[in-house]
Order: C-alpha cells, then sequence, then structure tokens
C-alpha cells in the first residue's frame, strides 16, 4: 500500500513482498502442518481438559480416525506423521516471528492491520457487517485499505491463533515442559493444551474457508494476482 | 469457479500424493527426519542440563495409569522369574564400566531411594499421572564407574517384540546423570505390577513414553550405538522410525 489510493482501473502495489512470500509459505505449511496433525491426532482421537488423559479417564470428544484423502501420510504412520508435522512446525513458527518484527519495522502493523478509534464504534462496525452479508465490497480507493472486518480477521489470526497453535504445541513437548514449565501453567495442563491446539486448527480451517470465498466474491484473478506479483486492480464502484 | 466437493477432495489427494511421493526420496526423507537435531539442540539450548520435569500432587495423580506396549512379555525365562517373585533376577550393568555389576531387587530395595509423581506421555497423545520409587541412576553409573568413552546407555528388556528381537532403548549422559531419572520398582505405592514393567523400569521424565523401557534386564554403556539392533538406538526407532530423541 505504498502507492498513493489510485483512480478506479488503474493498477497499484497492494501487497508488500514480506507479506506475499509469508502468505505462500504459511499457505504450504498450514497445508502440511494440519493433515500431519490429523495424522497424529488418529493415534489417540480422544481429548481432554485438565493435566492427564488416557483411555480410562472422561474424554469431551472422541472421534473416527480421519480418513486417509486428509492425513500426512495417507496411509497411518504416526512416526512418518510426526515428521512431517515437527520439520514444519520450526519453520512456521520462526516465520511468523520474522514476519510480526518484519512488519512493526515496515509499519505494515501501525499503518494497515492497527484499528483507528472511529472504526470501532458500534454504528461503524455493524455498518460493515451488513456490508459484508450483502456481499458489498468496498470499491475504487476504499478497497486498498483493510475494513473493520478484514483488520478483526487479520489481527485474530497473527496475533491470537497461530501463537496460540504454537504455545499449545510446544506444551505437549515433555522437553519444553522442563524448559519452560510455565507453558504448563499457562493452559492448565498438557491434555487442556493438546485440546486447543485441535480447536485452534479448526478454528483455523474456519478462517480458511471464509478467506477462499471472500476471494472468489471479491474477484478471484485479481485478489491472487495481487498476492503473487503485489499488483492489484482498482475495482470500479457500483453503478 | 466452481468448487465441488468432489475437486477439494481430488486436490487434497493429488496433493498429498506429491507429499508422500516426496518422503518415498531417501534424500528428503533424511531432511524430514533431521528436524529430530534442530529439536534436540533447541531443547537443550532452552533448559539447564538439570532442569526438572513437572511434579505433581498427589491428588493429581491419574485414576488408572494406563499400561502400554507389551502387557506380559510372557517368554519361558521371564516366567521363571517371575515366579519366584523376582529373587532370581538380577540387573547387570556393564559394556563400558570399570565394574561390572549384577544387582538384585533386594540390594536396590536397600538402597536410596527418590519418589516423584510425574507425567507419562504417550507418544500416542495421551497422558497419564503416576507416583513412582526407585533408584536415582547416577548412583548406580559410579559405583560401576563409567569409562570415559561411554557416551549412551543402553537398556535390554525382557519383552520379545517378535522376530526374536528384545525390546531395548537407549538415553545419552545427559539423561543419564538427570536427578529424575531412576530405575523404578514400584507405582503409586505399589510393587511394579508386570503391565507396568516388573521387576524393574526406567524413567527419563522429560521424554516420551517409549523411552520408558519395561522389564529391565540389562543395562549397558556403548560408545556408539550403530551395533545395537537397528543401529538407531531404539526398538521403535528402528522399526517404526520414531525419533531417537524423545522430548519432542
Amino acid at each position: 500500500m505504498d502507492s498513493p489510493p489510485d483512480s478506479v482501473g488503474t493498477i497499484v502495489r497492494r501487497h508488500r513482498l514480506s507479506t506475499r512470500l509469508w502468505h505462500w509459505l504459511n499457505a504450504l505449511l498450514l497445508y502440511v502442518l494440519f493433515t500431519s496433525g490429523l495424522g497424529i491426532f488418529n493415534a489417540h482421537p480422544r481429548l481432554y481438559w485438565g493435566q492427564y488423559g488416557a483411555n480410562f479417564d472422561p474424554s469431551w470428544l472422541e472421534l473416527d480416525r480421519f480418513p486417509g484423502w486428509i492425513t500426512l501420510p495417507g496411509t497411518y504412520s504416526l512416526a512418518l506423521s510426526r515428521h512431517w508435522h515437527l520439520a514444519a512446525a520450526p519453520i512456521f513458527a520462526f516465520a511468523l516471528l520474522f514476519y510480526m518484527l518484519w512488519s512493526l519495522a515496515n509499519r505494515h502493523i501501525g499503518r494497515d492491520l492497527a484499528f483507528r478509534r472511529e472504526e470501532l464504534t458500534p454504528r461503524h462496525v455493524w455498518h460493515d457487517i451488513k456490508d459484508h452479508a450483502r456481499l458489498r465490497f468496498p470499491t475504487g480507493a476504499a478497497a486498498l485499505r483493510y475494513n473493520v472486518l478484514q483488520k478483526a480477521s487479520y489481527v485474530g489470526v497473527i496475533f491470537v491463533a497461530l501463537p496460540l497453535i504454537i504455545l499449545t504445541g510446544l506444551t505437549m513437548s515433555p522437553g519444553m515442559n522442563a524448559a519452560w514449565p510455565w507453558l504448563v501453567d499457562l493452559f492448565g495442563g498438557r491434555q487442556s493444551a493438546r485440546s486447543i491446539h485441535f480447536i485452534t486448527a479448526f478454528a483455523l480451517v474456519a478462517f480458511f474457508l471464509v478467506h477462499i470465498l471472500m476471494v472468489v466474491l471479491a474477484g478471484p484473478l485479481n485478489e491472487i494476482r495481487s498476492m503473487i506479483t503485489g499488483r492489484y486492480r482498482v475495482p470500479e464502484d457500483r453503478p | 469457479m466452481i468448487l465441488n466437493r468432489r475437486h477439494l477432495l481430488l486436490g487434497a489427494t493429488v496433493t498429498l500424493a506429491g507429499c508422500d511421493r516426496l518422503a518415498g526420496s531417501e534424500r528428503f526423507r533424511e531432511a524430514l527426519f533431521s528436524a529430530e537435531n534442530f529439536h534436540k539442540w533447541a531443547q537443550r539450548t532452552l533448559m539447564t542440563r538439570d532442569a526438572m520435569a513437572r511434579e505433581f500432587r498427589p491428588d493429581q495423580i491419574s485414576p488408572r495409569f494406563r499400561a502400554n506396549g507389551t502387557a506380559n512379555p510372557n517368554t519361558p525365562e521371564y516366567k521363571a522369574i517371575w515366579r519366584t517373585g523376582f529373587a532370581d533376577w538380577r540387573l547387570r550393568v556393564d559394556g563400558r564400566v570399570a565394574r561390572p555389576l549384577s544387582l538384585s531387587l533386594a540390594h536396590l530395595h536397600a538402597l536410596p531411594h527418590r519418589e516423584q509423581i510425574t507425567r507419562h506421555d504417550c507418544v500416542e497423545g495421551w497422558s497419564a499421572i503416576g507416583k513412582w520409587r526407585g533408584v536415582p541412576l547416577r548412583p548406580i553409573l559410579e559405583a560401576a564407574r563409567l569409562n570415559d568413552r561411554a557416551r549412551y546407555l543402553v537398556f535390554h528388556c525382557a519383552d520379545d517384540m517378535g522376530g526374536g528381537s528384545a525390546y531395548y532403548e537407549s538415553i545419552d549422559m545427559v539423561d543419564a546423570f538427570h536427578p529424575q531419572t531412576i530405575l523404578a520398582y514400584a507405582l503409586n505405592d505399589r510393587p511394579l505390577s508386570v503391565a507396568n514393567g516388573a521387576p524393574l523400569r526406567l524413567r527419563v521424565e522429560r521424554q516420551l513414553g517409549y523411552k520408558q523401557a519395561k522389564y529391565l534386564m540389562r543395562i549397558e554403556a556403548v560408545d556408539s550405538l550403530s551395533a545395537i539392533g537397528g543401529g538407531k538406538g531404539g526398538f521403535w526407532e528402528d522399526h517404526a522410525g520414531y525419533d531417537w530423541y524423545a522430548g519432542i
């Protein structure tokens, strides 16, 4: 968003290189992490709250094994699922950390993601919700700024969901429990952390589905091009 | 752009098949498996050598401690020692030691012991909290006078995992000399049951369940793991591809 908000139909630079690289790296890593994570879950498809939880203890969720078309690898192998998951996880975590620091330094967070005071009035938020529900997306120069719902979902993903899934993942590691005992207290136990990890994974899936839907509705070619090359055509005003 | 469930399903299957094919390549597998080294390095950098695993209160103990893996070795040798209440059982400590040991259960009971209420984390995802009593490994290693070249301890077990290969596991000296690393002979104030590894099992509290070798027969100090079993340092490491470093 370095270019000035141009007039309708012109091409502007929409997304920074750091955002584009991180976006596609995440797309790849989250795919590997989700599918290998389901493979790991299949080893014990029950979830508990608290410090402990095994077959004799009451679970809050018990599922059948996820089918092979959505797990990595396709045929059950806990060892291989773990290798995929544990190889992708540190790359994913450090990429998020670098992206946060980079976005703070280049003012992406301050300029594009931080809420402005007037955006947070109930009237403004309600107005944005109604526009979204009617699929009336911003046009012209307004399309170049994130609206309050977009900001809320990006801030929620970057600063809440992703850190949460990383920290709960670390909490499941007995070595990390010795290194950082506060992790166990933060989430109220290893099995609670495992449950939160699972819930957050599906919250990210929900984000992904809405995200894809929005891209499709807002004009997929223009949107996808802007995330690959950074170039975005300012959408025309509605007649 | 019309995406239906079948397209998504097909897409997912094709992509995952691609991942599976990648994992079939030897070099890619090596890269994937080497993440273990990063995790081991990172965890050991973040923790002090004697960083302790969480110890819990008595009221946090699991009502039932799930036993996993072999429930009963059932070999003629094991049955023979079980019948005598393990009176004839001896734990051998040998390999790269100056003074090999042969310890009876009575001898171990007479040594200073440690009690710890810790969480057992299975690689599958479940956890159980139990109270362990046993002999810290450190004084035993000191009594055996470990050779300077010894880098690992291999724990040989009584349970035959099929095809004549017995269960075994190994740890390095960082974990061998850790204060919570004990040879446990009691769980929740009762002598260890057969399902939980009678007469003696290892507790390495900063690692996953498959490290906690049951039915201990022999502790061998070695300078390399390559000549033991399949060379990867443990039965599941050899046969299923689990990480040797199980702190993850």
